[in-house]
């Protein structure tokens, strides 16, 4: 009797390993790695600013809120535009009020008033959430509700988003915020949904100077992919090692 | 703007200069309680071990308690991150889908473990009991005794032996519970500082030597709030007792309050362990100030100017020097012993609000500050649960639950078998 129970656990096991042999010699291959392997050019969204074309009008930050549905009036946005004032003795003057909603009429900087003459020069920042390469914000999230889609645009699952605020803790750039309505953490998405259809990003859009461009850094004949081939480009806060992907041109020592 | 659309944190924060428009203090009161809380579950949990694993005897009294302490506290260090999460009712996701790249995602693990660890050793601890309850209680006939038996019989999972070997083994098991659980309450703790520590983007969290700094002011407040619990029930029970008599009452035996002998020998540990806590504060101080990073400036304007009085008078003066002082002067009274430990759990809850919220004092921008203001006085469910009334809640819960379970787990006045 104890003999065929050895035999019955030694065919057993032979039986189980010829078994999964087979299914070992299949690799699972994620569909990222099935549109590599098929030939087709992939995509890697990427974002162009050019600072010296932008006059700080606010089209982008109001496109934006009504094309992504941010509450017009919640001091929350997911692209802004920052005003730069720099002194001839050296001192900074920033702000960006509404995040540049409704553009920067007022001269005087959070109520202080720059005396022209003193001005050395001054310029404005549009600023939206840089799809890190190495987004701190995914690494952080405790559930996965935020993840890096293969053509390299963060995202988040609103439903799945337990609200905790880690990932806008965990961005250096402060793009992220709970968004007043959904109470999730809300973030730029590059308009994922219009340029995924082939049209391009509202803020793009409404940009009467070109100062913003989106494009695919993949293909070497997109007009943007060339400019930052070929320009000398930089992003924000490289220090994080987050690897951001807009590329600003004109870029001062002074942005933040 | 309308009650559904409320900008979170809008309330309670001041923008000074230029700060980012999507930035507030998103993590509030809940956040400085969070630690705070868990803290003082890891150091409850290591006092007691320190009898139980290492024979301390001189912590033989408050090692029973501060056990059964930290089980009252186990389900409180869960609550202010239901009043934080902005959807609480999806807490949960983090046991579905944990995330493992994330700090917060091994919350769910290590704190199932770490109370499986406390339950196990309870019920090791209190066995024998459990089986002397069910007997003594077994001819009564009344409601109360017949639903105590009841819960005494399943409380013994039907382990009914309690002669001598079996106790024996019931010690060891609680040894090596102990044992196994020193490790994981740090653990549990030192990840709560790791949750901080690895925040790249916060230039005042992002510091290695933040979990370490976290387990030792843990230890800290979780020794000084069992020996603050333990005096004031021991003289409130002395007092009880000497009331009754006064009235004539002959029954009332005479209960010794608390002793100053228990008290002295658990405040050297204390003291131990708050010399480690601040020695590492003051180091990772002295580095940031020495290697000037870029964002020392910012740092430095926070610490020294906008936050001073909160750092340096109330953490460091009042929380930290000044009951360092009192317990170490010679002629140590039961009174001046709890002003001092009062202070010392007061300097631990600063350090949590002068991490979480000095963290958020100023911009990611390098060029403005924010202000915190706590809400007193809710006016809505995010102003409660976020404001002093959630703090306070928190605060109290810990000691109606002990008031509860003491009343099946006594843990006072108990005299022990060895």
């Amino acid at each position: 009797m104890s003999c065929s129970r050895r035999k019955l656990l030694k065919s057993a096991l032979s039986a189980s390993v010829a078994a999964s042999l087979p299914i070992s010699a299949f690799r699972f291959l994620s569909p990222a790695e099935c549109k590599a392997a098929t030939g087709t050019e992939g995509t890697r969204w990427g974002f162009l600013v050019d600072t010296n074309k932008c006059v700080g009008c606010g089209f982008c930050v109001k496109a934006c809120k009504k094309e992504n549905e941010v509450p017009y009036e919640a001091p929350v946005t997911r692209t802004w535009v920052e005003r730069y004032v720099v002194t001839k003795n050296n001192k900074l003057h920033i702000d960006s009020p509404l995040g540049g909603r409704d553009g920067f009429t007022d001269q005087k900087i959070r109520g202080e008033e720059i005396d022209p003459a003193e001005i050395a020069k001054t310029f404005f920042v549009p600023k939206l959430c840089n799809q890190c390469e190495n987004p701190a914000c995914v690494q952080v999230c405790p559930v996965g509700a935020t993840y890096q889609t293969g053509d390299g645009v963060v995202l988040v699952d609103r439903d799945w988003c337990i609200g905790c605020g880690y990932c806008i803790m965990a961005c250096p750039y402060g793009a992220r915020f709970f968004h007043p309505v959904h109470k999730v953490a809300e973030k730029c998405t590059f308009c994922y949904h219009r340029i995924s259809n082939g049209q391009q990003t509202a803020c793009v859009e409404a940009c009467p100077f070109e100062a913003r461009r989106i494009g695919n850094l993949l293909d070497q004949n997109d007009p943007v992919t060339k400019i930052i081939m070929t320009e000398r480009v930089a992003v924000l806060k490289d220090e994080y090692g987050t690897k951001p992907q807009v590329f600003y041109l004109g870029l001062d020592r002074n942005v933040r | 703007m309308t009650e559904e659309l409320i900008v979170h944190g809008l309330e309670w924060t001041d923008k000074l200069l230029f700060v980012y428009p999507n930035e507030f203090i998103y993590w509030s009161i809940q956040i400085v309680m969070y630690p705070y809380m868990t803290g003082l579950v890891a150091g409850a949990f290591v006092l007691s071990s320190l009898y139980h694993v290492f024979g301390q005897k001189d912590l033989k009294e408050m090692a029973r308690f501060s056990l059964v302490f930290s089980l009252a506290l186990l389900p409180v260090a869960m609550m202010p991150l239901m009043l934080h999460l902005q959807q609480p009712l999806r807490g949960m996701n983090v046991m579905f889908t944990p995330h493992f790249t994330s700090a917060i995602a091994a919350f769910g693990i290590v704190f199932s473990t770490y109370a499986v660890i406390v339950l196990t050793e309870i019920w090791f601890v209190y066995r024998e009991y459990f089986v002397q309850q069910t007997i003594a209680l077994k001819g009564k006939a009344d409601l109360v005794s017949t639903f105590k038996r009841t819960l005494y019989h399943v409380l013994t999972l039907g382990a009914y032996d309690i002669n001598e070997e079996a106790i024996a083994k019931d010690k060891k098991a609680v040894k090596i519970m102990a044992a196994i659980g020193i490790p994981v309450a740090g653990f549990l703790h030192g990840y709560a500082g790791f949750i901080f520590g690895s925040v790249k983007a916060n230039a005042l969290w992002m510091s290695p030597l933040m979990p370490v700094i976290f387990i030792m002011s843990a230890v800290v407040s979780g020794i000084a709030l069992c020996m603050l619990t333990y005096i004031i029930i021991m003289e409130w029970k002395k007092l009880k007792a000497t009331l009754a008599r006064g009235r004539g009452d002959e029954s009332v035996t005479t209960i010794r309050g608390a002793e100053i002998e228990v008290i002295s020998k658990t405040s050297r540990y204390l003291i131990m362990f708050l010399v480690a806590a601040i020695s590492l504060e003051i180091l990772d101080l002295i580095f940031r100030g020495y290697t000037a990073m870029k964002s020392w400036d910012i740092l430095r304007s926070v610490m020294f100017e906008e936050d001073f009085v909160k750092i340096f008078i109330l953490q460091y003066g009042m929380g930290n020097a000044l009951p360092f002082l009192m317990l170490m002067l010679p002629g140590l009274t039961i009174r001046r012993t709890a002003v001092a430990l009062i202070l010392v759990l007061f300097g631990v809850f600063m350090m949590r609000w002068n991490v979480v919220i000095g963290g958020q004092a100023f911009s990611l921008s390098f060029e403005g500050f924010m202000h915190y203001h706590l809400p007193i006085i809710p006016h809505n469910l995010e102003t409660f649960k976020e404001g002093l009334a959630g703090a306070l809640t928190v605060i109290a819960t810990p000691f109606i639950l002990f008031w509860g379970i003491n009343k099946i787990l006594p843990s006072l006045n108990v005299v022990e078998s060895d």
